[in-house]
């Protein structure tokens, strides 16, 4: 490996309106290595890399580039540099051929500007070569899955000669043997004298990954570390920059407060739900205050499940109870007369309203659950909001600020405020802590254990696995769509979820 | 395998098409014939010239609602050039041609420059240019002129009793014209980037906002045009001609199985999208005994079939 600094920032400032976004950013990526740019959101990692390739102007800094001042106006010039980009959304366009989305934008043309789709062919291919995969050049986009098109993008990054490699979350929605092949084209690039910024929310890829990292918090740069022999604490310090409470383990006082279940009444009785295709068969039993997790592999189910209990998709069989009532299945809203309410996983889709005020989107199940014509007074939203912005510590200007203007981990709390505003008895939490940073998830774990003892119950899903060890008082093991095992008390951690899922391969 | 969603859209146009006119020539006699054809091309000349530029703005994942009027101002401005102020015809058509491209560059200009729905941007257009076309004549202008006599002379003849005249000739130059555009040029290629997904295509660094004003550039260019064919096709020059054809142009892209939703579709389909409306037109004044209520209600039973035949195929592909 060389020490060869091919990529260096310094100083980089960037403010929008009142807010700094970027207050002294200095990033040095040496050529073959592997550097992570780390911090929570809002640290500033996204605004680096637009300003490093121009989709942002900084107000101040400088990027030197093998040396020479930079300063792209574009994506497009920075690509040409030599500083190609990966984005977290693979943007792309679905409706063109694989080869068209390497190509675009930089086909030769000829003769009454007629396009040479044999070069492009050709350029198209080396790059898809560099990176050891074949794919079918004219197949259209969409027809390939996630994986294979973070591929053409990376195939499109690299078709400039890049010495700079920028990717931003590659990973997020990849699941685990592509995420290894994307790890070998990483470290194929690497050996290839490549400088690799990797930016990612999973600490065990940095660890695995990188060479060297670089955190930023607040849009501040905190430290360049190196990734041998680094403690995870150290660097969760570093991210956090306050000490970091231990978050593995399992806290003893779930084992105490399931013991106090035991004779209590059942919440909510599910029995033999299923539907084909979905899940084949579902029993479960909640106590008031007791939270279930369901764990699985991605495809395993778990979210299914979530669908039919809450009633977005119908069953073919079994019952749903609630406090010893027949449910009517099928229907959300029935579900969430009767006080069983599901925050989905999708909180981009499914979850927020984005052009609506925090209180908008904290009010909307109330109002549902009330009717539509019992509006709630903005007074009483204004009061529920405030209410919950102060029990959540959600980051906001006020209750009237835009949803779509708070970080991720803002948002999930308000959306939990929804539900929990419409006083649920039963709660699905699908991926409560999808897509947030570390601080923000060990505050909606903080909420889910005093909502447990406000007497909630609660059905969670979380592919953190680690997460339901610390959450919940039992945990559904699912596989192929069926619940193939439960473990309580004690029994509950990571390896013996992983032992089960494993025993049933 | 390989661009499926477009091809079946593109299958159930030409199915379609074809069993009309099957039907159509087992039922009538005389009606299997190139002088049919032939006629459907020369009757759906204009038409078919916006519907092609509609298509390249449609595929950008835009719309023009000012075509219709921009075709009836294009004539009423060559009718009163030529008749009024005593151009030379061909001066008259380009600067005619110059007009058209002008507002739509300019349309496009602003939907870029503001951020503004294109929607609305057109619909403007809608009524801007159709009261510039009263502004320049309130009546009715005949054209009579040696230079129209001679264009409306010519013609090709492809079979007996067939001829293609300047308009359907001029409809299948503009076809490949627009399909060599789409296939083979950049410009081509960036409007299905747009229309696949404006951000990404930003992002890939393509010249999204140049693309888009040329796009609305183009399509006026193709909406003056087809007003200038039908001068020819009507012999005169009225701002009300063209009123609510905007309409029937999308209808025909839409038939022709480009989707509203940008980036997929292509001039092969308009071109079939136009043709199937020009056989029911055909089909009508062939018989004779049809209702005029017969043509609209057909042409939205259509559609409505069309776009629900696209909807079905997207969503397979989103279910696969």
């Amino acid at each position: 490996m060389t020490t060869e600094t091919i990529l260096r920032v310094t100083g980089l400032r960037k403010q929008f309106g009142p807010v700094k976004a970027l207050d002294g950013v200095s990033l040095e990526v040496r050529a073959g290595e592997i550097h992570s740019l780390l911090g929570e959101n809002g640290a500033g990692k996204s605004t680096t890399i637009k300003c490093i390739t121009g989709a942002y102007k900084a107000d101040a800094g400088e990027v030197l580039l093998d040396g020479v001042a930079i300063s792209p106006q574009s994506p497009r010039e920075a690509e040409q540099l030599g500083i190609g980009t990966v984005y977290q959304e693979v943007n792309l366009l679905p409706n063109l051929s694989v080869v068209e989305n390497i190509a675009l934008g930089r086909m030769k043309t000829g003769f009454l500007g007629r396009i040479d789709w044999k070069h492009s062919r050709v350029r198209a291919k080396a790059a898809l070569d560099k990176l050891g995969v074949s794919i079918d050049l004219d197949e259209k986009l969409s027809a390939l899955p996630v994986a294979l098109q973070q591929m053409v993008a990376l195939a499109r990054a690299l078709d400039v000669d890049s010495k700079v490699l920028i990717l931003d979350e590659p990973t997020a929605s990849l699941d685990e043997k592509e995420v290894e092949s994307l790890f070998q084209v990483m470290n194929r690039l690497r050996e290839s004298g490549i400088g690799i910024v990797f930016i990612t929310h999973f600490l065990e890829q940095v660890f695995r990954m990188s060479d060297r990292m670089t955190i930023l918090r607040n849009g501040k740069y905190v430290a360049t570390r190196e990734a041998k022999g680094l403690s995870r604490e150290a660097l969760l310090q570093d991210m956090l920059g306050k000490a970091f409470e231990e978050m593995q383990g399992r806290p003893g006082n779930l084992n105490t407060f399931s013991e106090g279940l035991s004779g209590k009444e059942n919440r909510l009785v599910v029995n033999g739900l299923g539907a084909p295709g979905k899940i084949k068969r579902l029993d479960l039993k909640l106590k008031p205050g007791e939270v279930v997790g369901l764990a699985g592999l991605l495809g395993s189910g778990r979210t299914e499940c979530a669908r039919l209990v809450f009633g977005i998709d119908g069953a073919t069989g079994g019952s749903i109870e609630l406090d010893g009532k027949a449910i009517r299945q099928g229907h959300p809203r029935t579900s969430i007369d009767e006080g069983i309410m599901l925050a989905s996983e999708d909180r981009k889709t499914e979850g927020i309203f984005p052009n609506l005020t925090v209180r908008e989107n904290m009010v909307v199940a109330l109002q549902t659950r009330r009717g539509f014509f019992k509006p709630i007074s903005k007074e009483e939203g204004d009061r529920i909001a405030r209410k919950y912005i102060d029990a959540f510590k959600i980051k906001t200007s006020g209750p009237e600020a835009k949803i779509s203007e708070l970080s991720g981990g803002n948002q999930q709390k308000v959306l939990l405020a929804r539900w929990l505003a419409a006083e649920p008895k039963a709660l699905i939490l699908d991926e409560p802590t999808r897509g947030i940073d570390i601080g923000a998830r060990a505050e909606i774990e903080k909420l889910i254990e005093s909502l447990s003892r406000e007497g909630l119950s609660i059905l969670m899903i979380s592919s953190e696995m680690d997460e339901e060890v610390r959450c919940c008082h039992r945990v559904l093991i699912l596989r192929d769509r069926e619940v193939i095992g439960e473990l309580s008390g004690d029994d509950v951690s990571e390896s013996e979820i992983v032992k089960l899922i494993a025993a049933h391969a | 395998m390989k661009f499926s969603l477009q091809r079946n859209p593109l299958a159930a146009t030409i199915g379609v098409l074809l069993l009309l006119y099957g039907f159509a020539s087992s039922y009538y006699d005389g009606f299997f014939s190139l002088r049919i054809i032939a006629n459907l091309f020369t009757d759906s000349s204009f038409l078919g010239v916006s519907a092609l530029g509609m298509t390249v703005v449609i595929l950008s994942r835009g719309i023009d609602l000012s075509v219709g009027s921009v075709m009836g101002f294009t004539t009423v401005f060559v009718a009163h050039l030529v008749m009024v102020e005593g151009l030379p015809t061909p001066v008259a058509w380009g600067l005619a041609l110059i007009v058209g491209t002008l507002f739509g560059a300019f349309m496009g200009w602003l939907i870029v420059a503001y951020d503004l729905p294109a929607f609305l941007v057109t619909l403007a257009g809608l009524f801007f240019a159709k009261g510039m076309g009263y502004v320049v004549s309130d009546v009715s202008i005949g054209i009579r002129d040696s230079f129209y006599d001679a264009i409306l002379d010519f013609s090709i003849q492809i079979g007996p009793g067939a001829y293609l005249g300047a308009g359907a000739l001029s409809f299948i130059v503009f076809f490949f014209v627009v399909l060599y555009l789409l296939k083979w040029s950049r410009f081509g290629r960036y409007v299905y980037a747009v229309g696949g997904g404006e951000d990404s295509a930003r992002l890939m660094g393509l010249p999204v906002n140049g693309v888009k004003i040329g796009v609305y550039a183009f399509n006026g260019f193709c909406s003056a045009f087809a007003g200038i064919l039908m001068t020819l096709y009507m012999s005169s020059g009225n701002p009300l001609f063209g009123v609510g054809l905007e309409l029937e142009v999308i209808a025909a892209v839409v038939v022709g199985g480009t989707l509203l939703s940008g980036g997929v579709g292509g001039a092969t389909g308009t071109l079939l999208g136009v043709l199937t409306l020009a056989l029911i037109q055909g089909i009508m004044n062939y018989d004779g005994r049809f209702l005029p209520a017969v043509r609209p209600i057909s042409v939205g039973a259509l559609l409505l079939v069309f776009i629900l035949i696209q909807r079905f195929l997207v969503r397979g592909k989103e279910e696969s």
